[in-house]
């Protein structure tokens, strides 16, 4: 099973590796992590997506929770948060294409941030599945380069992780 | 009022405030800022020759006092020869901070001569590491360290400091604590303290499992009125050894691979665990599936992450052991001997822990027996192997603080340090490192210190000329090829050896010098190593093989050649090939 865990961190230097050690030297799965600044510049934020069982995760949890570096840890319950990805893709594109594309991305709301003769930049955010959704109809023109952040994810409502 | 002072100074000042009466290091160039100033300071500090013995002996310190021990080491090698040491420290919890030089901060990253990311390599291996980069920090770092190493699941922190920074001038201040991520917990929850105890009362056949967290929160005292008010039988680990007297009717002593075989067989039928500061470590579960299948299982853990680790657990109590047993033992009523009790006691008459006395040649159990009887109240340190399961196994221990071993990482070499720290700490008690003639001479130059510094420990090597566990268990499961663990006896020689370093050095090798090397021993206040040559082929018994349930513990025979045992023909061939035919 999959789970998503956000950490609110120290920004201090080396925290970052402290984390990935941990998971690696503790045979935890991490299939993916964001990092990126909070309210607080004192403080960073983590999105972390680790495969495993209610064990594993609650294992991972309290070796985070060890961490002196690392201020909070909670799970993000799917159906109880919001999660967001953004990737940019380029794809081949010419002038027979170029529309077919243009359908696609007006109707997944993407954007188009750069084009060339040969060749377009989109730039789409949605939860992983849409964004695999769009990916998967993109193929067909050819994919020449793709980049994803890894999600990032919200409690709903008025709850909130904060240090 | 200005303080302004070097890093250096401002070093040894928190070192001062934190209550460090010593030291254990060895400088190096990037030091010579911090070695100057500890020149012009009356800290204590013991000049080691291998930085690897510094650590140990900051364990050993730490362990016999209770204090968080410190050690010191250059840049670069000296940094990492102090790396196995850190996760001794680390596996067993033992509070300690190691301070490491390290190249100026503008080198760092640049290979620079002697540099090592040592807070990289030690990462996994530390509670918590820090660089230093500015010497405004020295105090703030200096004050966490400690703290983070003593309180909660203590550990060991190693404290990085660049040349530059012991250099450059500060104001010294002595901020408070504040961290904001780091909450050791302290006391149990009250509604987990009173499930506890109503499972204990409820439970029929309770065992009280105790590791080395009952040590480190000093809750020995605790723990006694808790099983005695219960008459709960006691079985400790490795590290809990001492937490409860050996000496008492319901201790069962050790468990796990080479306890009793009354520990195991309790466990193996208990209905209730009652396990504290423990972590349930593969030696002593054996097969985690068929491990206590009809108990339920409280856990008492200042570490929540043990908890539900490797086993499940009916009653987490995550807390301070100390807190936590008070407050159980304030909950339960009395409890008489019964059943349960009877049936243990039965098993303990049917399967004592014993070996074959010899009168010929000297049995290693023998010897423990010996320096029990004549030094009872001693500090024991071992080494690993043989010798470190027959000392916990034959000397019988009353006292957390005087039986210190390494216990999750298994290093050899850790006893003889381990013993020169203890002593620093506990000048007033005897302390003997039980050793190994192989884990010995992994760190014997510290012979060297301990003389130099009139550190007077005393060393009983039970010398079979072999590795002799690793041996053990080709004996077993490798049908006797012994690949590369006959060490022979003839070199070194260790009297020669002791001698060499201004120690005294006695030998026996019939049983009957035993004693008379025993008291020789304990009667010279200089270092003193025993070299007692006891018989190659005894084996630890007993014994659950790997991967077996605990309760399919063996009674492995004793010796299967006569009283000389079939590696006496190792030991001639061996000679043969080095001296030839007269040299045998
Ligand atoms: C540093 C280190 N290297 C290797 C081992 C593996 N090992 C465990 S016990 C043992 C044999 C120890 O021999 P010795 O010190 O002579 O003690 P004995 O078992 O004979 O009492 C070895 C090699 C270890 N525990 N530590």
């Amino acid at each position: 099973m999959r789970h998503t865990i956000a950490v609110i961190v120290e920004n201090k230097s080396g925290v970052l590796t402290r984390i990935a050690g941990l998971f690696s030297r503790r045979s935890f799965n991490i299939d993916g992590l964001s990092v990126g600044a909070t309210d607080n510049p004192e403080y960073s934020r983590m999105t972390i997506t680790v495969e495993g069982d209610d064990e594993v995760l609650e294992q991972v949890i309290k070796q985070l929770s060890k961490l002196i570096n690392v201020i909070r840890v909670t799970e993000l319950v799917p159906a109880e948060s919001v999660e967001r990805e953004l990737a940019v893709i380029k794809v081949t594109a010419d002038k027979d294409s170029r529309s077919e594309i243009m359908q696609i991305v007006n109707i997944f709301r993407a954007k188009i941030i750069d084009v060339s003769a040969r060749s377009m930049i989109i730039e789409v955010t949605g939860d992983e599945e849409k964004i695999n959704a769009i990916v998967q109809l993109l193929r067909q023109f050819g994919i020449k380069e793709m980049a994803r952040t890894g999600k990032v994810s919200m409690i709903r409502g008025a709850r909130v992780i904060k240090a | 009022m200005s303080n302004k002072m070097t890093g250096a100074q401002a070093v040894l000042e928190s070192l001062k405030r934190e209550g460090v009466d010593v030291v254990f290091g060895l400088p190096g160039g990037v030091l010579l800022p911090l070695y100057d100033a500890i020149y012009q300071s009356d800290l204590h500090h013991i000049l080691v020759r291998h930085e690897q013995g510094a650590a140990h002996m900051a364990d050993g310190y730490a362990r016999a006092t209770g204090k968080v021990g410190v050690c010191i080491a250059t840049s670069g090698p000296g940094a990492t020869n102090l790396v196995t040491g850190i996760a001794n420290a680390y596996m067993d919890s033992v509070p300690m901070v190691a301070i490491t030089g390290q190249v100026n901060t503008w080198l760092i990253g640049k290979d620079a001569f002697q540099e090592a990311d040592i807070t990289g390599i030690t990462l996994p291996i530390t509670k918590h590491n820090y660089l230093l980069r500015s010497a405004k920090d020295i105090t703030r770092v200096f004050r966490e360290a400690f703290y983070i190493a003593r309180t909660g699941r203590p550990g060991p922190v190693l404290i990085d400091l660049p040349r530059d920074v012991t250099v450059d001038e500060v104001e010294f201040t002595w901020p408070e604590v504040s961290l904001p991520g780091y909450h050791p917990s302290f006391k149990a929850h009250e509604m987990q303290i009173k499930k506890a105890a109503k499972a204990l009362m409820e439970a029929e056949r309770p065992v009280i499992y105790v590791g080395g967290g009952v040590k480190y929160a000093a809750a020995h005292r605790e723990l006694y009125s808790l099983a005695t008010k219960i008459n709960a039988p006691v079985t400790t680990t490795l590290m809990g050894i001492g937490c409860f007297p050996e000496d008492h009717p319901l201790s069962l002593g050790m468990l796990g691979m080479h306890g009793t075989k009354y520990a195991n067989y309790a466990i193996q039928e208990s209905d209730l665990i009652l396990a504290v500061g423990a972590r349930f470590d593969d030696r002593v579960t054996g097969k985690i599936s068929s491990f206590a299948p009809r108990a339920k299982i409280v856990h008492i853990d200042v570490d929540p992450a043990e908890v539900g680790k490797n086993v499940r657990v009916d009653i987490p109590v995550v807390g301070d052991a100390k807190n936590a047993l008070e407050g159980l033992e304030k909950e339960v009523s009395p409890k008489p001997k019964g059943a349960w009790n009877e049936k243990i006691d039965g098993w303990r008459k049917d399967h004592p822990l014993t070996y074959i006395p010899d009168m010929t040649i000297i049995k290693p159990q023998y010897v423990i027996e010996k320096l029990c009887e004549l030094a009872p109240d001693a500090i024991i340190t071992t080494e690993v192997g043989q010798n470190q399961m027959w000392a916990a196994q034959f000397f019988v221990h009353k006292d957390p603080q005087k039986f210190i071993s390494s216990g999750g990482l298994g290093t050899m070499g850790y006893g003889f340090p381990a013993a020169i720290g203890a002593k620093m700490g506990r000048p007033e008690c005897e302390v003997i490192d039980i050793a190994g003639d192989g884990s010995f001479l992994m760190n014997s130059q510290e012979l060297a210190t301990a003389v130099v510094n009139d550190i007077p420990v005393k060393i009983a090597i039970l010398n079979n000329g072999c590795l002799g566990m690793v041996r053990q268990w080709q004996e077993l499961f490798f049908e006797k090829r012994y690949s590369a663990t006959i060490l022979g006896r003839t070199s070194p020689d260790f009297v020669k050896l002791a001698e060499a370093y201004g120690a005294v050095g006695l030998r026996a090798t019939k049983p009957s010098e035993v004693e008379p090397v025993i008291r020789a021993a304990l009667a010279t206040d200089r270092p003193t190593l025993m070299d007692f040559i006891v018989n190659p082929a005894e084996k630890v018994s007993p014994m659950v093989p790997a991967g077996a349930t605990i309760s399919e513990i063996l009674e492995l025979e004793w010796c299967d050649e006569g009283h000389i045992g079939h590696l006496e023909k190792h030991y001639s061939d061996q000679r043969k090939a080095i001296f030839g035919e007269e040299g045998c």
